[in-house]
């Protein structure tokens, strides 16, 4: 029981390369931290670096108070759950969860005791005989789980331990080390590139990208108030819609021209975003999420609407996702691609004429739209975001 | 029979039986005449008292188990045995796998020049011929034999304390001669066998509190078994038949370097008894078998 304390830690490779700049962090004890970023945003360094598997270049880990800097892996007292879990062949699943208290040699009885209540929490109790070559994926997994938990270490860390699972196990199993994390209360260091993983498990999630933190703050936090670009597109999925707005003042308040449209800014914004003000007459990047779009029949030319043009329907069952072509400009800056991930970042509209951004409206099953049709898009002006072109960062209070 | 195919059964590369059997003849052929006649042949002489020269060589009799007979009851044979068998202990088993296993380990931690250099270092001794080495050896391990004779580089190094290594300890000198010489191989095998461990698997164990030794003892050393068995495999084979050491001691001094197939030389053709080099051939041939058949066992055991 302890707590992971990193403060301005720096990792340099002999290459020059920087894999992770002035990191600070604080787990609590037992607090669940998610780190989460695209790959090579230096996450994995990080945990590592926590491990004592990686020089820590700058900066100092603590881990239940004790600075750690210059321990060796065996003398920090934490407990890894490797990608590829990483089990001993040539052991059974007793062997491999024991493995470690074989190592500090711990007595024979209090041992097997041990590893039966670890293999009972992880419903492991009739596979402890069996080698890990006839286990399936899950059990695999548990298996690794079981030997972290048996150590009764300091802190766990958790190196993409579900990215080996498919699809649905990675949902159980997503819920399972949550439940054992909260049972055993231990602070818990995880790493992952799956947002969605990061969300549902952390009671913080830590954003990296390029080897620098972006924001630290509860799941429902980062999803409301996401600090910057980067965070705002790479949170949330689908993800959130970004396009340059121009703010005008329009009948007494402040709008937000999106396209050629006037969207709007509810006073109450205005009042949680004083700044906003100074950009009176300047372009920023305003944020949608999917869910704060209404998609209507392309009815009455109203004030706030947008035109948009359905691209494509994603069907979930209770809800669809409309993909839709917009007239508005794109948010193109370095940040939302590196969110966004290569794959999703912006393809350049072809033959669209004035439609020039893309999207995704979160809509009922209800709405009858088909692909194709012009609709007009309503923005809920309360749930907007704004963003400054230049630094990419929330504009906020000051 | 796939149908369609005249003349009979096909292979599945469409091959007929009569043109499969033209492309393997010469191969057999040649197999028959260059590794199963002189086979039998040896196992057939080795009934005979066939000799070079005198007249067992004009009227050869065959004398049945006589020479087997003669090889494990006389003393010599047993005597040749029982030095090889330590010989491949102290130096192949103990000695090239146990030091290719401690350099291919210190080897892996290491990076840039100086490994490289080292490694090919340790490699030139194993593919340079064995005849050059040897020369090498005997003028380096070369002791004072008379006031004539220069001293070799090791006690010329040593200076005062000079000995005749050679005579006074043959053994010991061939067998750090055969570990020096052999020892690339395992390095070779036990690295590539370290190089395939996954990172996660030493990882897991540094993190889990393991000290060196476990490290090695728990996940490297059971995961290289295959890679152990078979090199020691290899390597017993290549000592038990190695005939270096003749070019080095010439079976001396008096018969304490009398390897196995040293004396199968020296009986065979320095004293011209055919017959019987043929019959201790044999008997190496049936104890290669053996170690061989002994590790493929235990290799076997661990699927």
């Amino acid at each position: 029981m302890a707590t992971i304390q990193i403060a301005g830690v720096t990792k340099v490779y002999p290459n020059r390369t920087q894999a992770v700049s002035d990191l600070s962090l604080d787990v609590a004890d037992g607090e669940f931290m998610v780190l989460v970023g695209p790959s090579g945003c230096g996450k994995t360094t990080a945990l590592r670096m926590v491990a004592g598997l990686e020089e820590i270049s700058a900066g100092t880990v603590r881990i239940g108070g004790r600075v750690v800097n210059d321990l060796s892996p065996k003398e920090r007292d934490v407990a890894m759950v490797f990608q590829n879990y990483a089990l001993y062949p040539h052991m059974t699943v007793a062997g491999n969860i024991g493995f470690s208290l074989k190592l500090r040699r711990v007595p024979r009885a209090e041992a097997d005791r041990r590893v039966a209540e670890a293999a009972e929490i992880l419903g492991l109790g009739d596979l402890l005989g069996v080698k890990p070559a006839s286990l399936s994926g899950g059990q695999r997994q548990r298996v690794a789980m079981g030997r972290a938990l048996v150590r009764e270490p300091a802190a766990f860390l958790m190196d993409e331990p579900l990215s080996n699972l498919d699809a649905k196990l990675r949902v159980q199993m997503r819920a399972e080390v949550s439940r054992i994390q909260r049972r055993l209360g231990v602070a818990t260091l995880y790493v992952t590139h799956d947002q969605t993983e990061a969300m549902t498990m952390g009671d913080r999630v830590a954003v990296l990208s390029k080897g620098l933190l972006q924001q630290c703050d509860a799941p429902q936090t980062l999803y409301d108030h996401p600090a910057n670009l980067f965070v705002a597109s790479f949170i949330g999925s689908p993800a959130m819609n970004l396009y340059e707005a121009r703010i005008e003042a329009r009948d007494g308040g402040l709008c937000a021209v999106i396209g050629d449209k006037p969207v709007p800014i509810p006073a109450e914004q205005l009042r949680q975003r004083p700044a906003l003000a100074r950009f009176r007459g300047r372009t920023l990047v305003v944020g949608v999420r999917p869910e704060h779009l209404t998609v209507a029949r392309d009815g009455g030319d109203g004030a706030a609407a947008l035109q948009a043009e359905i691209e494509l329907l994603e069907s979930l069952g209770a809800e669809v996702m409309a993909h839709f072509r917009v007239a508005a400009e794109p948010a193109r800056t370095e940040a939302v691609a590196a969110g966004a991930g290569e794959a999703a970042s912006p393809v350049p509209v072809a033959g669209g004429g004035t439609l020039r951004g893309r999207g995704v409206a979160r809509i009922s099953p209800r709405v009858p739209v088909r692909v194709g049709d012009t609709v007009s898009l309503t923005v809920d002006g309360d749930h907007l975001q704004f963003f400054d072109l230049e630094t990419g960062g929330a504009v906020g209070g000051q | 029979m796939p149908p369609g195919v005249p003349g009979g059964a096909a292979s599945a590369a469409g091959l007929s039986r009569r043109w499969a059997v033209g492309f393997l003849t010469p191969a057999m052929l040649l197999i028959g005449v260059f590794l199963a006649f002189p086979a039998i042949w040896t196992i057939y002489l080795g009934l005979t008292d066939f000799r070079l020269l005198g007249p067992q060589a004009l009227h050869t009799k065959f004398v049945g188990l006589g020479n087997y007979q003669q090889a494990l009851t006389g003393g010599d044979f047993l005597h040749s045995l029982y030095i090889t068998v330590v010989y491949v202990l102290l130096s192949a088993v103990i000695g090239q796998c146990v030091f290719g296993f401690t350099l291919a380990w210190v080897f892996r931690q290491w990076k840039g020049p100086l490994r490289r250099v080292m490694e090919s270092l340790i490699i030139v001794a194993w593919i340079v011929p064995g005849s050059v080495v040897a020369f090498l050896w005997l003028a380096y391990l070369q002791g004072n034999i008379g006031p004539l004779t220069e001293t070799g580089t090791l006690n010329t190094i040593l200076g005062g304390i000079g000995l005749n290594w050679w005579l006074q300890l043959p053994m010991l000198s061939i067998v750090i001669f055969n570990i020096w010489r052999g020892t690339a191989f395992s390095m070779l095998l036990f690295g590539a066998a370290i190089q395939a461990i996954p990172p996660s698997y030493i990882e897991t164990a540094r993190v889990a509190g393991a000290s060196g030794w476990q490290l090695i003892r728990d996940v490297v050393i059971p995961r290289s078994r295959g890679h152990i068995l078979t090199n020691l495999l290899l390597i017993s084979l290549w000592t038990f038949n190695d005939f270096t050491p003749f070019l080095l001691t010439g079976g001396g001094p008096g018969n304490q370097t009398q390897f196995l197939p040293v004396y199968v030389y020296q009986q065979a053709f320095q004293q011209g008894a055919l017959g019987y080099g043929a019959a201790l051939s044999t008997l190496v041939l049936l104890i290669n078998l053996l170690i061989a058949l002994a590790y493929m066992r235990i290799l076997k055991e661990r699927r």
